[in-house]
């Protein structure tokens, strides 16, 4: 069978309508088809469809319905919003949605937790704390382990690079 | 020069890689809330930015603002990859900067404030991160990156969040898309974070058997794990798609070199090709000269074909907005005209 449409390329795509008890049939190629906005059985699949099949899935979750009328205090951004589009509308909505948000990145991401790239402005604070972190976990296994001499090297280290943030005065 | 006229290793399969870099910045909201007064201070702040570095006009980024563009000259930039059609949807708040030898270009107000992006021919995964690390360095020197010390760099949708990193690898995968050995590397890449999408994107068809592989997971692992695991299982794919070819042409040599020929037999004089059949001509084509078939024509010059053949491209050319009729006709006229070049030179 041809394309209604065209007439030249083969029928792929068949829709059958039923309006209030009248039928009626298309039959058209898949380009002419693309063209049609009947046909959104054919519409693309896109990440934000995910997001919002997740959020659907973490909605049982008891902690998560009280919070549904939640509304970011500084974009306005709620929760309704957010899983039509899966886009938030400004930073403050990461905190604001912050329950909501865990089980999707454990499901999408896999992971909570950042290991990569710092920006050098607002980064140097982030990166003495992610060493800090580390040298601490370092300390941790030699304090296990009872190499004492290597654990007050680490101690003394740690020290050292948590002075200048104790003079900023902040975390 | 771009992408798509420099050489780049095993171009013939691995069209081109590309680094693309979400980033917002601290204080105004994500684009989809935006007015239209705080969107034009973030173009500024990115100009500002741009200009302190390159004063002296090397490297030099040109700012296009979308709303002065034409829709043609928006649905080129969109063909050669230089921007997103979503940018172009939001044409009132959105610019893009290219830079000269248009290898990198920085959309403004899309889904995020800033996505930096950086294409290359051939694999060049990690060539094209150090590049784009160093303008993202740049850029942030006038402004400040929206930046979570558990969560990494915040973007408008969480899928991006963390390294705001998206990697990606164009593929021409004829032979395992013949033997349909695709499905099972497709299914197999999605086990290990890795996703598949057609020429021009997320929701687009493998047209003339073309892939994007790329990262769908970007909070967690550094970048460089990122573009080492996707660098990884394209290598795989690559070698198995020279294998599937290798494979092919011992098993059907003369018919596959009789449909590659006939593929240059009906560009050369073709009066009318719509977008499909000549995806899938140019798919044998660029096949034949992998195969090293057609001496007189390179890799790079089915890419320019690739490109001169879009719609936009032929609506830019013709100077108006031609039917899908027109369209045709106007491809098949273009791709002789070009393929006649080749072969005189």
């Amino acid at each position: 069978m041809l394309c209604h449409e065209c007439k030249q390329k083969q029928a792929t795509v068949h829709m059958t309508k039923i309006i209030n008890g009248h039928k009626s049939e298309r039959h058209l190629c898949e380009d002419c088809a693309k063209q049609q906005e009947d046909f959104t059985g054919i519409s693309p699949f896109s990440v934000n469809d995910l997001i919002a099949s997740f959020m659907d899935l973490s909605s049982s979750h008891s902690a998560f319905t009280d919070n549904r009328r939640v509304k970011c205090p500084v974009c306005n951004m709620d929760y309704y919003e957010f899983k039509k589009s899966g886009l938030f509308g400004c930073r403050e909505c990461y905190k604001q949605f912050s329950k909501e948000l865990a089980p999707i990145l454990r499901k999408i991401q896999g992971s909570t937790e950042h290991s990569g790239k710092i920006p050098k402005r607002s980064g140097t604070d982030i990166f003495l704390r992610r060493q800090i972190r580390s040298l601490k976990e370092d300390l941790k296994k030699a304090v296990q382990a009872e190499a004492f001499e290597e654990a007050a090297r680490l101690r003394d280290q740690i020290r050292e690079l948590e002075k200048p943030q104790r003079a900023g005065g902040e975390e | 020069m771009s992408w798509i006229d420099e050489k780049g290793p095993n171009n013939d399969i691995v069209l081109s890689s590309r680094i693309r870099l979400a980033r917002n910045i601290s204080d105004y909201p994500f684009p989809p809330v935006i007015g239209e007064d705080q969107a034009q201070e973030i173009i500024s702040m990115v100009k500002a930015g741009l200009d302190l570095e390159f004063m002296d006009g090397e490297d030099n980024f040109d700012l296009l603002r979308i709303k002065d563009l034409s829709p043609i000259d928006r649905q080129v930039l969109v063909e050669r990859h230089l921007a997103s059609r979503d940018l172009m949807k939001q044409a009132k708040i959105s610019a893009l900067f290219v830079n000269e030898d248009q290898l990198v270009t920085i959309m403004v107000n899309e889904e995020d404030h800033i996505r930096l992006q950086g294409i290359l021919p051939g694999f060049q995964l990690f060539e094209a991160w150090e590049m784009l690390d160093q303008i993202d360095d740049i850029v942030e020197g006038r402004l400040d990156y929206c930046f979570d010390s558990r969560l990494g760099y915040l973007t408008t949708c969480p899928t991006n969040v963390g390294t705001g990193l998206r990697a990606s690898v164009m593929m021409h995968l004829p032979a395992l898309t013949a033997t349909k050995q695709i499905t099972p590397v497709l299914q197999t890449i999605s086990k290990i974070g890795l996703t598949a999408r057609g020429l021009y994107g997320e929701g687009s068809e493998a047209l003339g058997n073309i892939y994007q592989i790329s990262n769908q997971i970007t909070l967690g692992p550094s970048e460089e794990d990122i573009i080492n695991n996707l660098l990884v299982a394209s290598q795989r794919i690559f070698e198995r798609e020279r294998q599937a070819q290798e494979a092919l042409l011992k098993v059907k040599g003369s018919q596959l070199e009789d449909v590659l020929w006939r593929a240059l037999g009906t560009l050369s004089h073709a009066r009318l090709l719509d977008l499909k059949e000549f995806m899938s001509l140019l798919s044998q084509l660029r096949l034949g000269v992998g195969l090293g078939m057609f001496s007189g024509i390179r890799v790079e010059d089915v890419n320019d074909l690739m490109i001169l053949g879009q719609a936009g491209a032929l609506k830019k050319r013709a100077q108006s907005n031609l039917d899908r009729d027109q369209i045709s006709s106007a491809r098949a006229k273009a791709v002789r005209a070009k393929i006649r070049a080749i072969m005189d030179k």
